[in-house]
């Protein structure tokens, strides 16, 4: 795992070297052990390593053979060691033994289609000296990032903005289309970022630059379009989830240093652990967050699990100021507006984890989206069902079936129940029928934007630019599919695996590892009839029999419980005070109205709230953190003079 | 009288709802516009709205009034806290 970053002139001025170490400087934290900086005229590159793999012969950046080509890689092909032996068949010849190897000799054998033979996660540009070509590419998931900004004179890519912004023709500006996205989807839609021209290479897509002109294409997407296997039986899909699981984590264990696991307390993560445990001969140290407040701690189940796995456990425990105290290195690391505080305990547990001496991790992330676990899953199927007899009595009871862990809604009378959450006629045919209630209740909070803001996006319809960019078939698809294709593509990479992923573990220059994103459980889970993923309304329901005994019973029968964190009150305290100086200067009218992104009465009177104690519900917390993250964003990156 | 009462109470709504759940920023809609419909009530702004009326005209709600029929405009919380005032005397 590592800090990339390129450039290229395209006014024939020499690619400057002090400006790359500059840029990758930036970027230390993905890659504290190691830099390379290598220039070829007018193009250059960079590197900053974080050793896992050929510990002494991974440097970068890497040629080939005959110098011809150069890579610079963040990330991992799992299946390295498979495919260096098919190439060593064929009569290749290795200088190393990594992976960055691997992907250069792919490249020389099969050209731009080497990604299709890669299971991994990856951010690489492969130089082709000769040619004088630019390859870059980025996984099927969006695991690692890669940002490109195109100037008037050069193209400038790095891991990260901040790497693209040490480049003096990278402009500095809040996108108000990407502050839209944001604040509708909680993500924004690749390539746009909150940076006005800067881009990121979508997730499953490769560019390639050749006499100044930039092409980008896809090379992989999910697709639910198979009719599936109607006679198969659910014991031989449960038994190929647990043998491609197995040897997803297999692979994953793949190190030249010690490999641990996060252990949230959930199943997804339990069954890593477990299937990581069968492997590795040692004793697997896990990580986990708890939180100081009952209502978002899971140590109980975390207990549960590491009693059952017997692992070698460590734990950090938050407080809401601590969620709080770290906020502005988190939206440092993040580089865009968040609306939940929920990297913010993440950012503890990879500190905790490198402070352990361990700087692989492997984790659960992606089984919600992939085998169908969320509650929004079943929230759609819930009000499908009901929309299909809306006069039905019965039907609108399930809803009391749904966010157990919401003590405000399980509180209302089942005619409010029914109210929030009626299918309007015309939704019931509606592509994101699934979504619309996160999004519009997301969407409100662009009433705080300025009247400038709001004048700015006026005529700008976030949905509809989505609904032009789904697949072609997307409306012959189940609606459980559909719904789990918004997820994986969008908020998957636009949040988990970036804000809360990747840029939280890099921050202390720790790598995850994501078993349930190996292409190969997802594209088995995308031809799981949706039935067997969520049975009724037991969701992951493959999951939990072919998890069977391997993890605890009280983990495998527990209420689900999505992570979350304190919002409001990681930055006030219940006496109504700023817990930390940063936001109470960042909320205050005059910075609102300084930086002109957010209405300042709007803010001064949702602060007001806060402080009576009143701001309990989703949508004011999700103000709040979006507010203020916006604020910080704004602060860190874009500050002028 | 009963009229007055009701203005008195409707501009005590409308303010409430605009401060609270507004944030000042929108106070063009009319006394019969859905809250639901708006989007201006979620489940935790029925809690608070609850609180609010309770605690402001000193009432006391029973499970079975907390519907939208009672509490989704600012006409139709105008009518309920009215009757429920005159039943309490």
């Amino acid at each position: 795992m590592c800090g990339i970053a390129g450039l290229w002139n395209f006014n024939g001025k020499l690619a400057d070297a002090e400006r790359l170490r500059q840029m990758i400087a930036l970027l230390r934290h993905r890659g504290p052990d190691a830099c390379g900086v290598y220039t070829d005229r007018d193009f250059g590159l960079a590197h900053a390593r974080l050793k896992i793999i050929d510990l002494e012969g991974g440097q970068q950046p890497m040629a080939n053979g005959d110098g011809t080509l150069w890579i610079t890689f963040n990330g991992e092909i799992f299946n390295y060691v498979e495919l260096r032996d098919e190439l060593t068949q064929r009569g290749r010849k290795f200088r190393t033994s990594s992976d960055t190897e691997v992907i250069l000799q792919m490249y020389e054998e099969k050209g731009e289609e080497c990604v299709q033979w890669f299971n991994g996660q990856w951010a690489f540009a492969i130089w082709d000296a000769r040619k004088r070509r630019l390859f870059l590419s980025r996984d099927r998931m969006g695991i690692r990032p890669l940002f490109y900004a195109r100037t008037d004179e050069a193209l400038v890519f790095g891991s990260e903005i901040k790497a693209l912004l040490a480049h003096p023709g990278v402009p500095r500006e809040l996108d108000p289309v990407g502050l839209d996205q944001v604040f509708t989807f909680w993500y924004t839609l690749a390539p746009r970022t909150a940076f006005q021209g800067i881009h990121e290479l979508p997730a499953g897509h490769s560019m390639t630059v050749e006499n100044g002109k930039v092409d980008l294409h896809r090379y992989w997407q999910l697709s639910f379009d198979g009719n599936g296997e109607p006679d198969r039986s659910e014991q031989r899909y449960v038994d190929e989830l647990r043998d491609l699981l197995t040897d997803a984590t297999r692979i994953r264990l793949r190190a030249d240093v010690p490999v641990g696991a996060y252990l949230s307390g959930g199943i997804d993560s339990t069954v890593i652990a477990a299937l990581a445990k069968d492997c590795v001969g040692t004793r697997l140290k896990t990580f986990s967050v708890a939180f100081e407040s009952a209502e978002f701690d899971e140590s109980r189940y975390q207990k549960d699990a590491v009693k059952w796995l017997q692992t070698d456990h460590h734990s950090v425990r938050c407080s809401d100021e601590d969620i709080g105290r770290e906020f502005p290195a988190v939206i440092r690391h993040t580089e865009k507006p968040i609306l939940r505080t929920a990297p913010s305990p993440l950012f503890y547990l990879s500190r905790l984890v490198r402070e352990q001496g361990y700087k692989v991790v492997l984790t659960g992330e992606g089984s919600d989206e992939v085998l169908g676990g969320y509650d929004l899953f079943k929230e759609a199927k819930i009000r499908r069902f009901w929309a299909a007899q809306a006069d039905s009595k019965f039907r609108p009871l399930l809803l009391k079936r749904l966010y157990p862990y919401m003590d405000n809604l399980q509180s209302q009378s089942p005619a409010y129940l029914e109210a929030f959450f009626r299918v309007r006629p015309e939704d019931v045919a509606n592509p994101f029928f699934s979504h619309l209630p996160r999004w519009e209740l997301t969407m409100r909070l662009k009433a705080f934007f300025s009247l400038e803001v709001q004048e700015q996006l006026k005529s700008y319809d976030a949905p509809a630019e989505l609904r032009a960019a789904l697949p072609r078939k997307f409306g012959s698809w189940h609606p459980f599919h559909q719904a789990q294709f918004l997820e994986t593509t969008g908020l998957l990479p636009g949040y988990i695996l970036s804000s809360q992923g990747d840029r939280m573990a890099m921050a202390h220059s720790v790598e995850g590892r994501f078993p349930f994103l190996d292409y190969r459980v997802v594209e088995f889970a995308a031809r799981v009839p949706p039935q067997l993923k969520m049975k009724v309304l037991n969701e992951k329901y493959l999951l939990k029999q072919a998890a069977g005994n391997r993890i605890p019973p009280s983990v495998r029968n527990r209420p689900k419980q999505p992570y979350r964190a304190p919002d409001a009150a990681s930055f006030f305290s219940p006496d109504g005070e700023a817990r930390h100086e940063y936001a109470k200067k960042l909320l205050s009218p005059a910075r609102i109205r300084q930086d002109r992104v957010f209405d300042p009465r709007a803010v001064e009177k949702l602060v007001q709230k806060v402080q009576r104690g009143q701001a309990i519900g989703v949508k004011d917390n999700m103000a709040v953190v979006g507010i203020l993250s916006t604020q910080l964003l704004v602060d860190q990156f874009m500050r002028k003079g | 009288m009963e009229n007055l009462a009701a203005d008195k109470i409707g501009k005590e709504l409308r303010q409430f709802i605009v401060e609270n759940f507004l944030f000042g920023r929108d106070d063009s809609f009319s006394n019969e516009d859905s809250f639901i419909e708006m989007g201006v009530l979620d489940s935790t702004g029925v809690l608070e709205l609850i609180a609010f009326l309770q605690k402001r005209y000193s009432i006391k709600m029973a499970d079975e009034e907390i519907v939208p029929e009672n509490l989704d405009s600012i006409q139709r919380i105008s009518v309920f806290v009215t009757r429920k005032l005159q039943a309490t005397g």
